[in-house]
C-alpha cells in the first residue's frame, strides 16, 4: 500500500471512528444535548473547510467568499424542499435537494470562476469577497412566492409578487425561508463529509490533481508543459464550490430558519472557514476536518466563561497561530521537543 | 521537522479533545446531580428544589445591546422574585446563554441550557433565533415565552407565547394611528431590509396604508452592512415631499437618522415603533434632536407608575444603563411565568413537559399586568392582546400622545 | 440641485473611506499584509476621543491628539506582539488570520469596557458649514474638513515617502525586503514606522467618521474598514494616490447607486463595480503591473 493511500485511509478512519464513538456515547446516554446539537454543525463546517482547502491549499487561490456558495446551496435546496414538502417523501426529496443545491453552487462557482480566476493573489481574494457579499445582498432583496398560477418573483418587496389569496411566499427577502424540513442528521452529515473527502482526496492523487498542483506551484512552467491552466483552475474552483453547496444543503436542513445574514454567509463567516483551513494546515485535508471540529467546539465549550468567552477565543486564536506558524517558535520547538522525541525514541528502541 | 509539527498538532488536538470530553463530563455531572435532585424531590421534600428558567440572546456581536437588555432584566426579575419568596414557595434559578444573533448558535445555547436543567425558556431575543429554537422546544415540549421575538412565525407552535406585539400588528396599528389622527398626507419610510423585524412591519404597513387618508411616497431601505450614511434615504423622502417619516427600525440606526436629518435641515414628523424606545437613553445623544418624535411603544422608561419607576431604578443600579423595551418585555416575561405557574400551583418536581402543559393552559386564562401593559391576555395561538401606547417626545421625555 | 447634494454626500463618505484606505494601503504596501484589525483601530480611536471628551469636556483637539498617540502605541504593540513573530512564516495567510484574531480581541475588549449599547459621538468639528444658492445647497462643516484633511494627508504622505530618508526606506522595503536589508535598511523598524503611521491615520479617520456619522459601538469600525479595504484595492493596493481615488469613487458610487438604482441593492452594486474595474484593470485603477518572473 502506498503512503498516500494509507494516509487517505487514516483520514476516512478518523471520521468513521469519530462517528462510531459519538454514536456509542449518544446511544448509551453519555452525550449531553449540547454536544448532540453540535454534531451536525461540526460536519458541515468540516465539509466546507475541505472545500475551501481544495481552493486555497490545492489550487493555491485565496477565496474569502466561500460562504456565498454555501448560501446558494442552502437557499436553492431549502426552496426545493419547502415547495415539495407535501408532495415527496423525505428520502428522495432530500436526495434531490442535495443534487439541486450542489448543482446550483457548482453553476455559480463556474460562472464566478470565469472572471475571478483571471486575477491573482489578493485581487482575486477581494473579488471572491465581493461575490460573496453580492450573493448575500441580492438574496436579501429577493422575493419568491408560489400560488396556483405558478411562481412569482420580485426584487423589491413581497407586496409586488401580486399573488392570489392562497399564495405562499417562499423566499421573503431578509426574512428568508422559514420552515424548511429538519432533514439533516449526524449520519447524513458524516456521509456527506466522507463523500467530499473521497472526491477531494481522489482528485488530489489523480492526474488532474497533479496538474492543478503544478498550476499552483508555477503556472508558467505548468503552461509550458502543455497543461491547460484555465481548465484546471476552473475544475478545482467549481468542485470546491459544489462541495461548499453540499455544506449549505446540510446547513439549511439543520436549522429551520434560513436567512442570508452576515452571521452565516458574510465575509466574516467565510474568514472563519479560512481560519479552520489555515490552522488545520494549508493543503492538509485531514487537518481541515480536525481544525474545523475543534475550532467550532472551542467557543461552545467556553460557554461557561460567559462574557469573556469570545475574548478568550480571540486570544487562543492569536496564540495558536503564533505557536503553529512563527518561524522562530517552530525552530525553538524543533530544538526542545526535537531532542525530547529523539531521546524517547531511542529509549523505546 | 514535519514530524515534530505533526506531533505537536496531534498534541494540541488531543489536548483540546480532552477538554471537550471534560466538558461533556461536566454536563453529565450536572445531569446526574439533577436526577438525584429529582429523586429527592419525589420523596416529597420541598427544600432545595428550584424552578430553572433560562434566557437566550445575543450577548456579543452587533446586536448585543438587545440581548443584554433581555438577559439582564430577566435576571433582575428572578432576583426580585427570589427575594420575595419565590414562586409557590420555591426559589428560581436563572441562567443565560449567548447566541450571537445566530440561529444555529441559538440552538446550541438552548441545548446548553437544557443540559443545565432548564424547565422554562425566556427567549430567544430575536425573531430568527426564536423560530429556530421553537422547533426544538416543540420537540421537547418545553414552554417558551419569547419577550421580543416579534415575527409571525415565532409563535407558530402551541408551546410558544410572546410578550411583545407581532410585527404585522405593529404595522397595522401604526397605519391606523397615523390615519386616525391625520398626522400626514405624504409618508416616507426608511427601513432595514436586512432585518426580519423591520421588514415585517414595513410590509404590513404598506399593505395597510392602501385606501388610507395619506399616501406612501417613498420607501427606502438600508442594510446592516450599510447603515452609516442615511443622507440618500432622507433626501429622497424630502424630495418626495414626505411630511411624516415612518421608521420601523431600532433606535441605534434611528439616532443616526435623526442627527443626519437635523444637519440637512429636514424636519418632518418622525413616527416609530417599539424598536425606537431607548433612543433617549443613548449615551451623549442630544435629545433635542428627538423632539416631536412619535412612537407606538408598550413601554417608556420614564413613565411615573411605581412599577416602572422601581424597575428603572433597580436596573440602573445593577447594570448602569437605562432599560429599554427589550428589558421591559423580558422582565414582564418572568413575572408572567410566575403568575402562570402560581395559577396552576405548579412545582419544580413536575416534568418539563407537564410544566409546559400547565403553563399552556394557564396562559390563556391569566390576565397579567406589567411594565408593558396593565392588562395582557393571550390567545391559544400565543399572541398577546394588549394596547399599544402612543407617546411623543417633548422636552426630552416621553409624553402620552392621546 | 439634488444631484449636487448627492454628489457632495458621496464626496464626504468617500473622503472618509479614503483616509481609512490610506492606512490600509500603507501597511499593505510595505508589510504585504492585510491588517484586518485596521477598522478596529478606528473604533479604539473613537472610544478614546469619546472618553477624553467626556472626562475633560473641553477642546476635542486634546482628545484627538491623545487618540493619535494611543492608537500609534497600539499599532506598534500589535505589530510587535502579533504580527512580527509571523514574518517569514511559511504562508502569508498566517498573519492574515492573526490580524482577524486581533480584530476579535479589540472588539471584545471594547465590548467589555464600554458595553454593547451605542454612544452618540459629539462632532469634533464645530463649524456649521456653508450654504450656497440661497439655501438650496448646504455643505456641512465636517464634510469640508474631511475632504481637506484627506487631501492634506495625501500630500504629506507623498512628500514623506518621496522626500525623506525614512520614506525612501519604506519604498525600498516594499520593493524587496531582502535587498533593502542588504542596503543597510532596518526592515523591522521601517515596518514598525509604517504601522505607527497607519494607526495614527486610523485615529484621525475615526474622529472624522464618528463626527460625520455620530454613532459609536464596538463594531463601528468593522464595516467602514472592509469598505475602505475594497477602496484600497479598487485604487490599486499599495498606491497612495490610488487609495485616495478608490475611496472617493467608492463613496460616490455608493451614494449614487442608492439614489438612482436601489437602496436595497447598493452593496451589491458597489461590489459589482469593484469586480468590473478589476476585470478591466486587474491591479486596480493606479496599481502597478506586476511582471511575474519565471
Amino acid at each position: 500500500m502506498s503512503k498516500t493511500k494509507r494516509d487517505n485511509l487514516i483520514t476516512y478512519g478518523i471520521v468513521i471512528l469519530a462517528f462510531i464513538i459519538f454514536q456509542v456515547l449518544s446511544a448509551t446516554g453519555n452525550l449531553s444535548s449540547h454536544m448532540k446539537g453540535l454534531l451536525v454543525p461540526m460536519t458541515y463546517y468540516a465539509v466546507i473547510a475541505v472545500a475551501l482547502n481544495l481552493c486555497v491549499g490545492i489550487l493555491g487561490e485565496l477565496s474569502i467568499g466561500h460562504c456565498g456558495f454555501m448560501c446558494i446551496g442552502a437557499f436553492t435546496s431549502a426552496f426545493f424542499s419547502k415547495v415539495t414538502e407535501e408532495v415527496l417523501p423525505t428520502a428522495p426529496r432530500f436526495i434531490i435537494a442535495f443534487i439541486i443545491g450542489i448543482a446550483f453552487a457548482a453553476l455559480f462557482g463556474f460562472l464566478i470562476g470565469i472572471p475571478v480566476l483571471r486575477l491573482k493573489g489578493d485581487y482575486l481574494a477581494i473579488v471572491t469577497l465581493a461575490f460573496g457579499e453580492i450573493i448575500k445582498n441580492v438574496i436579501n432583496a429577493f422575493y419568491v412566492g408560489v400560488d396556483s398560477h405558478g411562481l412569482h418573483f420580485s426584487m423589491k418587496n413581497a407586496m409586488e409578487l401580486n399573488m392570489e389569496e392562497d399564495g405562499q411566499v417562499i423566499i421573503n427577502g431578509a426574512m428568508g425561508i422559514t420552515g424548511t424540513p429538519h432533514d439533516s442528521n449526524f449520519a447524513i452529515g458524516i456521509a456527506v463529509l466522507l463523500i467530499s473527502l473521497f472526491v477531494v482526496l481522489n482528485l488530489i492523487n489523480s492526474r488532474d490533481g497533479r496538474a492543478i498542483m503544478a498550476v499552483r506551484d508555477n503556472y508558467i512552467a505548468a503552461e509550458a508543459s502543455g497543461i491547460n491552466v484555465t481548465r484546471y483552475k476552473m475544475m478545482a474552483f467549481t468542485i470546491s464550490a459544489a462541495i461548499a453547496g453540499a455544506a449549505g444543503v446540510l446547513f439549511s436542513h439543520n436549522i429551520t430558519t434560513l436567512t442570508a445574514s452576515s452571521q452565516y454567509f458574510g465575509y466574516n463567516a467565510s474568514i472563519m472557514i479560512l481560519v479552520y483551513v489555515v490552522l488545520g494546515g494549508i493543503g492538509n485535508i485531514r487537518g481541515s476536518v480536525i481544525a474545523a471540529c475543534i475550532l467550532y467546539l472551542l467557543p461552545e465549550l467556553l460557554r461557561g466563561l460567559n462574557t469573556y468567552r469570545m475574548l478568550i477565543y480571540s486570544i487562543v486564536l492569536i496564540v495558536m497561530m503564533i505557536v503553529n506558524w512563527s518561524p522562530k517558535v517552530i525552530e525553538w520547538r524543533k530544538r526542545t521537543f526535537g531532542n525530547l522525541l529523539k531521546k524517547s525514541g531511542k529509549e523505546m528502541a | 521537522m514535519k514530524k515534530f509539527t505533526k506531533a505537536f498538532s496531534v498534541f494540541m488536538a488531543s489536548a483540546l479533545l480532552a477538554t471537550s470530553l471534560v466538558g461533556c463530563g461536566d454536563a453529565q455531572g450536572t445531569g446526574a446531580t439533577e436526577t438525584a435532585e429529582g429523586a429527592a424531590q419525589e420523596e416529597g421534600s420541598a427544600a432545595g428544589a428550584t424552578f430553572k428558567i433560562g434566557a437566550i440572546g445575543p450577548l456579543t456581536g452587533g446586536a448585543a445591546a438587545y440581548g443584554n437588555a433581555v438577559c439582564n432584566a430577566a435576571e433582575l426579575a428572578v432576583a426580585e422574585i427570589n427575594a420575595a419568596g419565590g414562586i409557590n414557595g420555591y426559589q428560581v434559578e436563572y441562567s443565560k446563554e449567548d447566541d450571537e444573533l445566530n440561529a444555529e448558535k441559538s440552538v446550541n445555547a438552548y441545548n446548553t441550557l437544557k443540559d443545565w436543567g432548564m424547565q422554562i425558556l425566556v427567549g430567544s431575543t430575536t425573531s430568527a433565533c426564536s423560530i429556530a429554537v421553537s422547533e426544538y422546544t416543540k420537540a421537547d415540549n418545553m414552554f417558551q415565552l419569547t419577550p421580543s421575538g416579534s415575527a409571525e412565525d415565532c409563535v407558530k407552535y402551541d408551546n410558544v407565547f410572546r410578550v411583545c406585539f407581532s410585527d404585522p400588528n405593529q404595522g397595522i396599528a401604526s397605519a391606523q394611528y397615523i390615519s386616525d389622527h391625520n398626522l400626514a398626507t405624504k409618508v416616507g419610510i426608511i427601513y432595514d431590509s436586512s432585518d426580519v423585524y423591520s421588514n415585517g412591519i414595513y410590509q404590513k404597513f404598506v399593505q395597510e396604508s392602501e385606501g388610507k387618508n395619506y399616501e406612501v411616497v417613498s420607501a427606502e431601505a438600508f442594510t446592516q452592512d450599510n447603515n452609516t450614511d442615511f443622507s440618500v434615504q432622507l433626501q429622497k423622502a424630502k424630495d418626495a415631499g414626505a411630511d411624516l417619516v415612518f421608521l420601523p427600525i431600532y433606535y441605534k440606526d434611528a439616532s443616526l437618522i435623526l442627527t443626519q436629518a437635523n444637519t440637512m435641515g429636514y424636519a418632518p414628523t418622525f413616527f416609530g415603533v417599539d424598536g425606537l424606545d431607548g433612543i433617549l437613553s443613548v449615551e451623549n445623544f442630544d435629545t433635542a434632536l428627538a423632539e416631536g418624535v412619535m412612537l407606538l411603544t408598550p413601554f417608556a422608561a420614564d413613565a411615573t407608575d411605581d412599577l416602572t419607576v422601581n424597575f428603572v431604578k433597580n436596573y440602573k443600579e445593577k447594570y448602569g444603563d437605562t432599560p429599554n423595551q427589550f428589558a421591559a418585555d423580558a422582565y414582564d416575561a418572568v413575572f408572567i411565568i410566575k403568575q402562570a405557574l402560581e395559577s396552576k400551583n405548579a412545582t419544580p418536581d413536575m416534568s418539563t413537559s407537564d410544566l409546559c402543559e400547565a403553563l399552556k393552559s394557564a396562559m390563556t386564562e391569566i390576565e397579567a399586568s406589567g411594565l408593558t401593559s396593565t392588562k395582557m391576555t393571550w390567545d391559544a395561538n400565543g399572541e398577546p392582546n394588549k394596547e399599544p401606547k402612543a407617546v411623543v417626545i417633548k422636552d426630552g421625555v416621553y409624553v402620552s400622545a392621546n | 440641485m439634488s444631484f449636487l447634494t448627492y454628489l457632495i454626500n458621496g464626496l464626504s463618505l468617500g473622503s472618509i473611506y479614503a483616509i481609512i484606505a490610506l492606512g490600509y494601503t500603507m501597511v499593505y504596501g510595505i508589510a504585504k499584509m492585510l491588517n484586518f484589525a485596521h477598522g478596529d483601530f478606528i473604533m479604539v480611536g473613537c472610544y478614546i476621543i469619546f472618553s477624553v471628551s467626556a472626562a475633560l469636556s473641553g477642546n476635542p483637539i486634546i482628545g484627538i491628539l491623545i487618540a493619535i498617540v494611543l492608537c500609534t502605541l497600539l499599532g506598534i504593540t500589535t505589530e510587535f506582539v502579533a504580527y512580527r513573530p509571523l514574518r517569514g512564516a511559511a504562508s502569508p495567510l498566517a498573519v492574515l488570520i492573526t490580524a482577524i484574531g486581533v480584530s476579535y480581541l479589540l472588539e471584545n475588549v471594547a465590548l467589555l469596557i464600554f458595553g454593547a449599547d451605542i454612544k452618540s459621538f459629539t462632532s469634533v468639528v464645530k463649524w456649521e458649514g456653508i450654504t450656497l444658492f440661497d439655501g438650496q445647497l448646504k455643505i456641512q462643516g465636517v464634510t469640508i474638513v474631511t475632504i481637506v484633511v484627506s487631501i492634506v494627508i495625501l500630500i504629506v504622505l507623498q512628500l514623506f515617502i518621496n522626500k525623506t530618508k525614512q520614506g525612501q526606506a519604506m519604498l525600498a522595503a516594499s520593493e524587496d525586503k531582502g535587498a533593502a536589508a542588504l542596503m543597510g535598511i532596518n526592515v523591522n523598524r521601517t515596518i514598525m514606522l509604517t504601522f505607527a503611521i497607519g494607526s495614527a491615520l486610523a485615529a484621525i479617520a475615526g474622529a472624522l467618521l464618528c463626527s460625520a456619522y455620530p454613532s459609536l459601538s464596538p463594531y463601528t469600525g468593522a464595516m467602514p474598514g472592509i469598505k475602505a479595504f475594497v477602496a484600497a484595492v479598487l485604487g490599486g493596493i499599495g498606491s497612495i494616490p490610488g487609495a485616495m481615488i478608490g475611496g472617493l469613487v467608492l463613496g460616490i458610487v455608493e451614494i449614487l447607486s442608492k439614489t438612482y438604482i436601489s437602496s436595497q441593492l447598493s452593496d451589491a452594486i458597489v461590489f459589482g463595480i469593484l469586480v468590473i474595474v478589476l476585470l478591466v484593470k486587474p491591479t486596480g485603477i493606479l496599481g502597478k503591473k506586476i511582471q511575474e518572473k519565471v
